[in-house]
């Protein structure tokens, strides 16, 4: 594939490696807002291909759709923010796998 | 013009991502997050979505990563970041992120080769927030309605779980 012209395959290609340093992040990190930041980089990886099948059909849906995905990602942060501070003030930590209260 | 434009985007989107996942301090990690989410805001310039970009940089810029930042000043992260940084089972998050990286890689090769043609632009005729306002408020009326229940509901949960228990004296 060539560098130019931009086609949908480029930003098809651009959204996969987002996906794949967020992914890098959710999955290997240990602090868990930056495990929340990481997912937030997922999401806009999904905005951007439906941003881009939107522009290649024509189509004002995807955006539409990249609107919702918005709304679901600022519940999730807004909640896993809430989640975090409660957590803290109960475990002093932040740290993904000294939270280990449901292991046995 | 636009291939440069793209590639500046992208490059500012990866290197914003990159020094997220593995910046040790969490504030340089947001600041990276935002250089990451402004890049794709770009991009949605880029591709005609002039409302998108409006709100990602006002809802994700300008809203949740001045949340993030609060927490991160809410919460003692200093110990935090003099800990080890990756957990211990990054042999098998890098086996399955390989996976990922390949199916990238097969992309990249052969490109969306089943892809048919892009029809006549009619994208935004009579302008994108109007398209996309047609579109949320006639046709995803009820999801419309859904996601502003979810947001509701999250705030009540956030402020909730958020909120300072009493001592009993």
């Amino acid at each position: 594939m060539s560098l130019y012209p931009i086609t949908t395959a480029h930003y098809v290609i651009l959204s996969g490696a987002l996906l794949l340093i967020g992914a890098a992040g959710l999955l290997m990190r240990r602090n868990i807002i930056v495990m929340l930041m990481a997912i937030e980089l997922i999401l806009n990886a999904v905005n951007i291909n439906l941003v881009a099948f939107s522009k290649h059909w024509q189509q004002v849906t995807g955006q539409v759709f990249a609107i919702f995905v918005i709304t679901v990602a600022v519940a999730e942060a807004a909640v896993g923010l809430g989640i975090l501070i409660a957590l803290f003030r109960h475990r002093g930590t932040v740290i993904a796998d000294e939270i280990d209260l449901l292991k046995w | 013009m636009d291939a440069a434009l793209f590639y500046t985007f992208a490059a500012i989107t990866l290197a914003g991502a990159l020094a997220t996942v593995t910046r040790r301090n969490p504030v340089h990690c947001a600041l990276g997050l935002i250089f990451s989410l402004l890049g794709v805001a770009g991009l949605f310039l880029l591709q005609a979505a002039e409302l998108l970009f409006a709100v990602q940089i006002l809802l994700y810029v300008g809203g949740v990563m001045v949340l993030f930042l609060f927490v991160i000043m809410l919460i003692h992260l200093e110990q935090a970041a003099r800990l080890r940084q990756y957990s211990r089972q990054w042999p098998v998050a890098l086996a399955a992120l390989f996976a990922v990286f390949l199916e990238i890689y097969v992309l990249a090769q052969s490109g969306l080769p089943g892809l048919p043609p892009s029809p006549q632009p009619r994208l935004n005729a009579g302008g994108n927030t109007e398209r996309i306002a047609d579109s949320l408020f006639y046709v995803y009326a009820l999801p419309f309605e859904a996601a502003s229940l979810l947001l509701l509901i999250a705030i009540v949960g956030a402020v909730w779980l958020a909120r300072k228990k009493e001592q009993p004296q």
